[in-house]
């Protein structure tokens, strides 16, 4: 935070009736961030008579009080919620994992040429995933089980007789197939996040333990990954909601209904034919649940990391 | 969650100073390194390979991760171009026998692909102007010496953790017709009427305005749902830029007599604009992602006054099974996004600053 001039501070405070407005401005800011989110909860504890009859920001009332919903929701979605950090938090540890060494190579040994690495990484961040979605369906459902196929049935071909069939419909299967998308494709953000962190580390320590014969791989091992423990919280964090909160992928590359994710399960629930807005609110807090906390829980601690420099 | 966003834009400017930086070390290096392991055999061995003994060095770390990433990224573009070139649909796999633009002068000829098109190019401007604007009105207001500073920027940002699925579900309570609370706070103050006047398309007859189903109003309410999201990651963005002008700036401004309008308008704002091409860029890109959004509000039939070419492309490939023409959209999409991050990183590339 930057401490302006005393007297600059003083001159904004001596204008009381600015204050109070900017005040009403900020609470209007929270009201209008929120209301979306206040409105779901309320609804979510609502009868249908009730959601139908109340001010959708109101509270339910003794008489419209429901936990219904919340447990309609619940069941419907608790499977998918398993689903998602089966899927989500290997994926997450497999990308920051990669995406610190990819950044420690592109960092702290520098060679020519490095530029366009870093810039087709970077690119990688942006691209629409629209652009890969066709061949993604194409190498998970038919080039890599064929692939696999032919090499499991001519290695072990005097045991499975040859006939041997990728279980492409196994649920678990299609959860990592998922996973392992996710993690390549958070590869380049979370390299970005490690090599910016990287670029701040001081080059001494390293150089001296270069001179002292330290290889590449101890230096990581010893200097560079204890230092990343911060960011690897950043990264961690960052990544799994990313991974959490995406729907397309999943919309591809799952098809058994016992594996869908949670959010695949919460837009099946709201773009039912049926709408009830007590349930789908309630789909829609309980889905964001697990980003909620992280949000809330990891939001203070940066905060007070933040107030501590 | 704050942390992270603030350290993805720093990255930003983190990375101008990156290849400045990066050519001087390569230089201190060698000469360092030169001259104290000169004697070294593994200095012999250096000099004798035909390629930098760094690149070797470092390739372990970094090329299996870039070359994983770079197969689904890269690869799998390349992939999809080849694809968008031959005739491939239905169910089976792909044939990859005649080669041909034919896709390509399908789509020039499909007028839902240019709705989505228009529709895609609306919402990426209008959102990321908009969304700059709000951030930049709400990063001000937060930098006024408040208290509870990290509170309202909490709030503020908190849209942003959600899923698309999470929020299109709850702005899809927000404008429901009869019961949602945009509407039924319209009618407390009697304005309904007054905006079903307005609005209401022509030929249809309806008492209460239907924000998602209209052609005038469906695109505009998902732009307004995005801005709602995603205006607090602009906030962020702006709050850094303004943290790092000097107060000096603030200062004279204050000593020339300026009011805290004009003080803005021609001192301080002029000076955010690598905060705001950073976070435009970052902005139009969710834009062209906000797929997820319209797919879990309208499926992927939101109707052609919703349809952007993120739909259309899934429509196309995954519920018609036209692959090749899906990924002919796809690769329309994925040169829309170059044209957003090329100047960019290009830009920052030529100023030595990546």
């Amino acid at each position: 935070m930057s401490i302006r001039d005393g007297d600059f501070i003083d001159e904004l405070r001596s204008t009381e009736n600015s204050r109070i407005g900017l005040y009403v401005l900020l609470l209007a800011g929270i009201v209008f961030y929120l209301f979306p989110v206040e409105t779901a909860v309320m609804t979510m504890f609502k009868t249908e008579s009730a959601f139908a009859r109340t001010l959708p920001f109101a509270p339910p009332g003794a008489d419209g009080f429901t936990l219904e919903a919340l447990s309609t929701a619940w069941n419907t979605l608790r499977p998918g919620l398993l689903n998602s950090l089966l899927m989500a938090i290997p994926a997450t540890i497999m990308s920051a994992l990669l995406g610190s060494l990819t950044a420690y190579g592109l960092t702290t040994i520098s060679w020519r040429g490095q530029v366009g690495v870093v810039v087709l990484i970077i690119a990688g961040i942006f691209i629409p995933y629209q652009a890969v979605l066709v061949p993604l369906a194409q190498f998970w459902f038919q080039v890599f089980p064929g692939l696999v196929e032919g090499f499991v049935n001519t290695l072990f071909g005097f045991i499975t007789g040859g006939s041997w069939q990728y279980p492409s419909r196994n649920g678990y299967v299609q959860l990592l197939q998922l996973s392992v998308t996710h993690a390549a494709y958070g590869i380049p953000i979370c390299t970005l996040l490690f090599r910016s962190y990287y670029q701040s580390i001081s080059e001494e320590m390293i150089e001296a333990a270069r001179l002292d014969g330290a290889s590449a791989f101890s230096i990581y091992r010893n200097i560079i990954l204890p230092l990343s423990l911060p960011m690897f919280a950043v990264t961690l964090i960052y990544q799994f909601t990313q991974v959490y909160n995406d729907l397309l992928f999943a919309l591809v590359l799952i098809n058994e209904p016992a594996s869908q994710v949670a959010t695949q399960r919460l837009a099946a629930l709201t773009g039912g034919v049926i709408q009830s807005f007590n349930t789908t609110m309630a789909g829609a807090i309980v889905a964001a649940l697990p980003t909620l906390l992280v949000y809330i829980v990891f939001g203070e601690q940066f905060a007070k990391g933040v107030a501590g420099e | 969650m704050r942390e992270i966003l603030s350290r993805l834009l720093a990255t930003g400017g983190r990375l101008r100073s990156a290849v400045s930086r990066d050519e001087s070390d390569g230089d201190q290096l060698a000469t360092d390194g030169g001259a104290t392991v000169k004697t070294s055999r593994t200095d012999s061995l250096r000099n004798s390979l035909p390629v930098e003994w760094e690149l070797i060095e470092s390739a372990p770390f970094w090329l299996p991760p870039v070359l994983f990433a770079g197969f689904f990224v890269y690869g799998a573009i390349a992939w999809n171009f080849l694809l968008s070139l031959t005739d491939y649909n239905g169910l089976g796999g792909a044939q990859y026998e005649t080669f041909d633009f034919s896709m390509y002068s399908r789509m020039l000829n499909d007028g839902a692909f240019w709705q989505a098109a228009q529709n895609t190019v609306v919402l990426l401007v209008v959102f990321t102007v908009l969304c700059l604007a709000l951030g930049l009105f709400v990063a001000i207001l937060i930098d006024q010496q408040i208290r509870f500073e990290n509170t309202f920027r909490t709030i503020y940002l908190l849209p942003m953790s959600l899923s698309f699925v999470v929020t299109a579900t709850m702005w899809a309570w927000v404008y429901n017709a009869r019961n949602g609370v945009l509407n039924q706070l319209l009618r407390v103050f009697n304005l309904e009427g007054v905006i079903v006047g307005l609005l209401r398309p022509a030929g249809v007859n309806a008492e209460v305005i239907q924000w998602l189903s209209w052609n005038t109003t469906a695109l505009a309410a998902v732009i307004f749902a995005l801005i709602w999201q995603f205006s607090g990651y602009a906030m962020v963005v702006f709050l850094a830029g303004l943290r790092a002008i000097p107060t000096e700036h603030y200062e004279a401004a204050r000593v020339d007599g300026a009011s805290t309008v004009r003080m803005y308008a021609r001192v301080i704002i002029p000076q955010l604009r690598a905060s705001a091409v950073s976070a435009s860029v970052v902005l139009m890109v969710f834009a062209l992602k906000a797929f997820d959004f319209i797919y879990a509000l309208r499926g992927s039939q939101p109707g052609a006054n919703m349809d952007i070419l993120a739909t259309m492309m899934y429509r196309v490939a995954f519920d018609s099974l036209q692959w090749a023409y899906g990924s002919a959209v796809a690769i329309v999409l994925f040169a829309l996004a170059l044209l957003v991050i090329g100047p960019y990183l290009y830009s920052e590339y030529r100023r030595g600053e990546l």
